[in-house]
C-alpha cells in the first residue's frame, strides 16, 4: 500500500552532499523497508521533523515509562503536534520512545549481534538506531508504548540490559584501550564492567539526587572525555620511568630532523623534562614528567608508558547545568589495579562516593557541584580519603579561614608520612 | 488471572571480548606502536608482530537499519564480521591483511562513506539529539552536523590541520554535545515565555525555583492560579527552568540564537584540559543548512590552520598568540559579552602587564 508521503522541502535539502545523510536514511525506511508499520513511522517522523525545521521549534514532550522491575532506561517521547480535534497530526510517530541499552566497553560489535538487534528493532521499533549517545548508550530510537515491554524482554533474553536514564548511575564508557592501543595503561574493559555491574541496582532504579557517570580512559589522552563529562573519571597512568628505545629515537631524529624534534617534542613538554643529547638520544627527567602523553603520542615507536601501571581517579566532572561546566579533580593520584583486592578497593571507593553523594547532595546537584558547595576537604573526610598535594593546583590564596586546628592537622601529615 | 510479568535479567554491561576482533583479543594489552599510513587509516603492531589496519569511516550516527545492514555487510566481506564505533560516531573497520585495505576503502567510498577523521583532521562532530528526539531542543543536532560536515569534508578526509579538531554541537545550553576545539551551541537571548494557566498543574514549583542558577524565579499568583514568575532583570536566559516546567518556554525561533565557542580540549597532552570560550554569538538558527554558522566555523578553522604550530590544539594556539590576535585573525567582533561575569570571573581577566603589540 503506497503511503501518502508528507512534503518535506526543508529537510530534503539535507539529503545531498558528501557526508552520509540521516534524512536519506529515514527516507529509505519510509520508501524501501518491507514493513508498512516502519514506512508509516518514518513518514510521520519526517513530517514532524519538517515542521520543526519550518517553525524552528521542538515538538516532543517527555513522560514516565519503564519496564517491569525497573524505573528508568526509557526516554519517553510523545508528539505535541495536534489537530484541532485533539488527534495527532503525525499519528504513526505520536509515540516515539527511545530505549537505552548498555553497550560493550570500547564499542566492539559483531555483525551477527547487530543483526539480532536490528531484527528485533524491525519487529518492535522504528528502524532507527543511534550508535551511540553522548553518555555511551546504544539507543534504539522510536517505539510506541506497547512495544517497550516485549521489545525489552527479547533484548534482555539475548543478553542486553537497559542503560541509565534520570537521577541514577548512568551507562559507562571506555575507550578502545588495551584492545587496540599501545598507550593503554589499564584494563579498561574490566574496570568499566566491574564498576558498572556493581551498580546495576542504582542504574535501573533511579533514586540518587541526580545522575552519576563513570568513564574509563586508558591514558591521559582521555579519549572518553572523562575529565569533562564523568562524575568519576578513571584514567590509566604509570609511576615508574617512561620507556625509551634510544635506537628508535635516533631513527626518528634522522627521519624528521633535529629542529622538528626540538620544536615539536622537547619544547612541547609541559614540565621541560626532555632534552635531546648531542648523540641524538633522548634524556628524560622522569621526576618532572607529568605523564601528559604528548611525546609518546608523537614518537609512538620510540617512547612508551612505563611498566608500573595503574590509574588516576578524578571526581566531579560535568556539563553546564546548573553552575557551569566543571572539570573532574584529582581524588586518587595513583592506584594499582592488578589483583582482585585492587578492584575491590576501586569498587569500595566508588560506593563511598555514591553513598556520600546520595546522602549529602541537594536535589539535582552533581558531585562536582556538591564538592564546590561543601569544599573538597569535607568531601574527603566524608569518604575517608586522605588529602594529597596532587589534588590542588596551588594552596589557598585567601587568609580568611579559621586555622586553630593547625597543630593537629600538621601532626596528621607527619603521621601519614611516617606510615609511608 | 493474567500471567505474572517477566522480571528483567539484570545482566548489566556485557563482556566486550565476545564481540572483539580475534586479533584484538589475542593482543589485548600487547600493542607496541602504531602509525598512520594515510588519512583515515591506522596501523597497529603488537609485541607478537601481529598487525591490524583500521579504516575509519564517516557515519551519520543516527542510523537506519537498512544502512546499518549495509555497514554490516561490508564488515562481513572484509573484516570477518567485526567492527567498532568511536566515541564520536565514526565506524572502524579492521583488517589483518594489508591487501584488503584498498578494496575496503574503495567499497566504502563507493557506498558513500568518506574515510578520515584520524590524526590532525577535523573528525566527526559530537552532537545531541535535537529536534529528532529531544524534549527541550532549541535547534536540530543531526541536521547541523550533516550540513557542517558537508562543508568541512575536505578537512575530514585529509590530515592538514595543526592538530586534531574536535567540534561539538548542542541544541540547548546544557551543552550535552560537550567541550570542543569548536563548540556550536544554542544561546537563548530572551527570558522564558510563561503560560501561567498551565504552570500550577504541570510543574513541581519548588524544584523549578531551585533550578534557577541566579535565583530569578519566584512563586506568584496570576489570574487566581498559582504559578511562577521570572525577574527578567536577573534572568540569564539559560533555559534551566524549561525542562522541569514546559509552560516556561525558552525556545524561540527568532531569539534562540547560535553561539560559537573555541579552545575546549579534554586531552592532557602538553597542556591541562581546557574549557571552550565564547567567540561568536547572535547567529541565526537558520535551518536547514545554518550557513552563517558554517561561515564563522570556517573563518576560525582557516585562521587556525594558517597560524598554529604543529601539535597546537586550538586553545593552545590562542594561549600562545593571545585573544586580541585571535579576534584580529578571525575578523570576529569583540564585545562586552566576551568578558565573563560568572563566578570566579576575575580569574579570566588579564592580571598582568603582559600585552602583545
Amino acid at each position: 500500500m503506497a503511503i501518502d508521503k508528507h512534503e518535506t522541502p526543508m529537510i530534503d535539502q539535507l539529503v545531498d552532499g558528501p557526508w552520509p545523510s540521516f534524512i536519506k536514511g529515514i527516507q529509505r525506511l519510509r520508501d524501501e523497508h518491507p514493513s508498512e508499520r516502519i514506512n508509516g513511522m518514518a513518514n510521520d517522523l519526517l513530517g514532524q521533523l519538517e515542521t520543526s525545521y519550518e517553525t524552528r521549534k521542538g515538538y516532543w514532550k517527555g513522560g514516565t515509562i519503564s519496564v517491569f522491575g525497573y524505573g528508568g532506561g526509557i526516554i519517553p517521547r510523545f508528539t505535541e503536534l495536534k489537530n484541532e480535534d485533539g488527534s495527532s497530526r503525525f499519528p504513526e510517530a505520536q509515540e516515539f520512545h527511545t530505549m537505552r541499552i548498555q553497550p560493550p566497553g570500547g564499542f566492539h560489535y559483531t555483525t551477527d549481534m547487530l543483526r539480532q538487534i536490528m531484527d528485533l528493532d524491525e519487529k518492535y521499533g522504528s528502524g532507527m538506531i543511534c550508535l551511540h549517545g553522548q553518555t555511551g548508550n546504544l539507543m534504539l530510537v522510536g517505539m510506541d508504548s506497547d512495544a517497550i515491554q516485549p521489545f525489552f524482554d527479547e533484548m534482555n533474553a539475548i543478553g542486553w540490559d537497559l542503560g541509565g536514564a534520570g537521577p541514577c548511575v548512568r551507562t559507562g564508557m571506555s575507550c578502545v584501550g588495551a584492545a587496540r592501543c599501545e598507550h593503554s595503561c589499564a584494563d579498561e574493559m574490566k574496570i568499566n564492567r566491574v564498576l558498572l555491574n556493581n551498580f546495576q541496582d542504582d542504574m535501573h532504579r533511579p533514586a540518587l539526587p541526580y545522575k552519576f557517570k563513570f568513564k574509563v580512559s586508558g591514558c591521559a589522552n582521555d579519549c572518553t572525555n572523562s575529565i569533562q563529562r564523568a562524575d568519576m573519571s578513571i584514567i590509566g597512568t604509570w609511576r615508574d620511568d617512561m620507556k625509551v628505545n634510544q635506537d628508535e629515537v635516533k631513527a626518528f631524529v634522522e627521519k624528521k630532523g633535529r629542529k622538528y624534534v626540538v620544536d615539536n617534542v622537547v619544547s612541547r613538554c609541559p614540565t621541560a623534562s626532555l632534552s635531546l643529547n648531542d648523540d641524538d638520544t633522548l634524556e628524560v627527567n622522569n621526576k618532572d614528567c607529568v605523564r601528559c602523553m604528548h611525546c609518546i603520542n608523537v614518537m609512538t615507536k620510540a617512547l612508551s608508558a612505563g611498566d608500573d601501571k595503574g590509574v588516576t581517579i578524578l571526581i566531579g566532572g560535568k556539563r553546564t547545568l546548573k553552575i557551569g561546566d566543571l572539570f573532574g579533580t584529582v581524588l586518587i593520584p595513583f592506584m594499582k589495579l592488578d589483583t582482585d583486592e585492587d578492584y575491590e578497593k576501586l569498587v569500595e571507593l566508588a560506593e563511598e562516593c555514591i553513598d556520600f553523594f546520595a546522602e549529602n547532595a541537594l536535589e539535582h546537584e552533581r558531585t562536582g557541584e556538591m564538592i564546590e558547595r561543601i569544599g573538597l576537604a569535607n568531601f574527603l573526610e566524608g569518604i575517608g580519603v586522605d588529602i594529597d598535594p596532587n589534588m590542588i593546583n596551588h594552596p589557598r590564596t585567601s587568609s580568611y579561614v579559621r586555622m586553630d586546628g593547625w597543630d593537629e592537622e600538621a601532626a596528621k601529615w607527619e603521621e601519614h608520612k611516617a606510615a609511608g | 488471572m493474567s500471567d505474572a510479568p517477566v522480571m528483567p535479567i539484570e545482566s548489566g554491561t556485557p563482556d566486550s571480548f565476545q564481540y572483539m576482533h580475534p586479533t584484538l583479543r589475542k593482543n589485548y594489552g600487547q600493542w607496541a606502536y602504531h602509525d598512520r599510513p594515510r588519512p583515515g587509516v591506522l596501523h597497529h603492531v603488537s609485541n607478537f608482530g601481529d598487525e591490524i589496519w583500521t579504516v575509519k569511516a564517516a557515519s551519520p550516527r543516527q542510523l537506519d537499519i537498512l544502512t546499518l545492514r549495509e555497514i554490516c555487510d561490508i564488515a562481513d566481506k572484509y573484516c570477518k564480521g567485526y567492527l567498532r564505533f568511536t566515541m564520536r560516531g565514526n565506524i572502524e573497520y579492521m583488517v589483518t591483511d594489508e591487501s584488503q585495505l584498498e578494496p575496503l576503502i574503495k567499497t566504502l567510498n563507493d557506498a558513500g562513506y568518506p574515510i578520515g577523521g584520524t590524526g590532525n583532521s577535523v573528525t566527526m562532530i559530537s552532537h545531541t539529539q535535537g529536534w529528532l528526539h529531544c524534549d527541550i531542543p532549541g535547534t536540530d543536532a543531526s541536521g547541523v552536523v550533516k550540513s557542517l560536515m558537508d562543508e568541512l569534508i575536505d578537512e575530514y578526509v585529509a590530515e592538514e590541520m595543526p592538530n586534531r579538531v574536535h567540534i561539538t554541537t548542542s541544541c540547548c545550553q546544557i551543552n550535552c554535545g560537550g567541550q570542543g576545539d569548536i563548540a556550536i551551541n544554542i544561546q537563548h537571548t530572551k527570558p522564558p515565555k510563561i503560560n501561567h494557566d498551565l504552570v500550577g498543574n504541570a510543574c513541581e514549583r519548588p524544584s523549578v525555583v531551585a533550578r534557577c542558577p541566579v535565583a530569578a524565579i519566584r512563586p506568584a499568583m496570576v489570574n487566581g492560579k498559582p504559578t511562577l514568575e521570572v525577574d527578567e532583570k536577573k534572568c540569564v536566559c539559560c533555559g534551566a527552568c524549561f525542562p522541569p516546567c514546559p509552560p516556561m518556554q525558552i525556545n524561540d525561533p527568532e531569539h534562540s540564537k547560535l553561539a560559537v565557542w573555541v579552545g575546549g580540549k579534554h586531552s592532557n597532552a602538553r597542556s591541562k584540559p581546557m574549557f571552550h570560550k565564547l567567540v561568536a554569538a547572535g547567529l541565526p538558527n537558520n535551518a536547514p543548512r545554518w550557513p552563517e554558522v558554517a561561515k564563522v566555523v570556517k573563518q576560525i578553522l582557516s585562521a587556525y590552520k594558517e597560524n598554529a604550530n604543529d601539535y597546537e590544539r586550538m586553545g593552545e594556539w590562542v594561549e600562545r598568540i593571545g585573544w586580541q590576535r585571535f579576534f584580529e585573525l578571525t575578523g570576529l567582533p569583540f564585545t562586552k559579552y566576551h568578558i565573563d561575569n560568572w563566578r570566579g570571573s576575575r580569574n579570566s581577566l588579564n592580571q598582568s602587564a603582559h600585552i602583545r603589540f
